[in-house]
């Protein structure tokens, strides 16, 4: 192991020794922004790879307005909220689910099925599923839509907060003045989307993709790959999380997304709208969509004043550099959603930094 | 939250299985992975089985697993 360690961490300072400039990686997975931090992944590369956290935190990503919708449909007597328990600390204009955890109408759950029981146990109640989550979460809520319909439960609907994270990707490098060298990307978003989902970043705008998994082998050997592809003026789709990504992902769960769901333009915090990232439930399905149910329309937010998540989830700053970090804005009391997110690159600066900046 | 966990299925009927975790067992379903078996190791997510693993990722994962819970643990802590 510590030869392999070895071996990827000489091809690294060799690539960045050749190129001689600095190299940007994004990763964008939440999980694996974690691993890195936990593992001290960053005190091994060389001074001149920089790695950046992404938008690869659901939570994170989610915008504002939409949290406001979750607290005024909480607010109704005759509503239960049915949401995954990652939601509950972010806050939006008017507070956080955690405010209104006290009362008996906000129900955590640790799966979209739980969700579509509380309906059936409920039936004098209008359960509303907070559905949030990229591609790895999404076939779990579309499994319960179909069953609802299929059982004409009509007490069960979703509030779709589901993001694709290839759009967004595609945002971040269609940015004029944006530094990104190559992608890692998320082992269990892939699981399903495949590798060959990144494609287009791979085709279209020349930048290595490269699937890992999360432990730090995973993780450093994905590094190097990025890093050996650039030296070699290459871009190429690869996964070195062999054991779980193929190149076609879940066919089944990519099916039953499509025959649910439909790309739709929408808002993530921080980024603004971005075109064809989110998914809405198709037609077909609209009974059991919350805003079509209730008659509500979801208002993008502007961020609270002074808080720059939004320019850490493009890459553009490390948190430390934000003025709230660490001061108004810590693991306590989080102002941005990448502090209230256990996988945000704030909460994760915030645990394992501040890190010794190395010569650059 | 997109992370999934390595299990594997102890019980299965349809597509409604029950799945073990280092001991810990809870329901799960099958329906995203139609070609899965009894006794096969699974990801599984949000209650769902995404993705058949082998044993020796699982292992890993669970280690993994286990530090990323005492991150979060730390986290709760803080707030709590």
């Amino acid at each position: 192991m510590l030869e392999r360690i070895h071996n990827a961490q000489q091809l690294m300072n060799e690539v960045c020794k050749t190129l001689g400039r600095q190299i940007n990686v994004m990763e964008v997975c939440g999980t694996h922004t974690v691993s890195i931090f936990r593992n001290g992944i960053r005190s091994i590369l060389p001074g001149k790879l920089k790695l950046l956290s992404g938008p690869g935190c659901p939570v994170c990503v989610t915008d504002q307005g939409y949290i406001d919708v979750v607290l005024q449909l909480a607010d109704r007597d005759d509503i239960l909220i049915a949401t995954y328990g990652d939601m509950i600390r972010v806050p939006g204009k008017g507070g956080s689910l955690e405010t209104k955890l006290p009362s008996a109408n906000v129900k955590v759950v640790l799966s979209s099925e739980d969700a579509l029981q509380l309906a059936k146990d409920n039936p004098e109640k209008k359960v509303v599923f907070v559905a949030v989550g990229f591609e790895t979460t999404a076939p779990a809520t579309a499994v319960v839509v179909k069953e609802a319909a299929a059982g004409s439960l009509e007490n069960f609907c979703i509030l779709s907060g589901h993001k694709l994270v290839v759009p967004a990707m595609r945002a971040l490098v269609s940015e004029k003045n944006h530094n990104i060298d190559g992608f890692l990307c998320p082992g269990h978003v892939s699981a399903i989307t495949g590798y060959r989902s990144y494609a287009e970043i791979v085709e279209g705008f020349g930048r290595p993709c490269v699937v890992a998994g999360f432990e730090p082998l995973q993780i450093i050997d994905g590094l190097a790959e990025i890093c050996r592809q650039l030296a070699a003026g290459k871009a190429e789709l690869k996964s070195v999380y062999t054991a779980v990504v193929t190149e076609q992902g879940n066919t089944t769960a990519q099916k039953i997304i499509a025959e649910c769901f439909e790309p739709a333009d929408g808002y993530w915090r921080g980024l603004g709208n971005i075109e064809k990232s989110t998914l809405k439930l198709k037609d077909k399905y609209s009974q059991f969509d919350a805003l079509e149910r209730f008659d509500i329309t979801e208002t993008p937010s502007e961020d609270t004043s002074g808080c720059r998540c939004g320019e850490v989830l493009c890459g553009l700053i490390e948190p430390p550099e934000c003025g709230l970090f660490g001061k108004s804005c810590t693991s306590e009391l989080p102002i941005g959603p990448c502090m209230v997110s256990s996988e945000g690159a704030c909460a994760a600066w915030f645990k394992y930094g501040p890190e010794k900046k190395r010569e650059r | 939250m997109c992370l999934a966990i390595p299990a594997r299925i102890v019980e299965l009927e349809g597509d409604k299985a029950v799945v073990d975790a280092m001991g810990n067992r809870w329901k799960a379903r099958t329906t995203l992975l139609p070609e899965a078996k009894l006794g096969d190791m699974v990801l599984i997510h949000a209650g769902f089985a995404i993705s058949l693993v082998d044993e020796e990722e699982a292992k890993e994962t669970w280690q993994l697993l286990a530090q990323i819970a005492n991150f979060e643990d730390t986290q709760n802590k803080i707030s709590g």
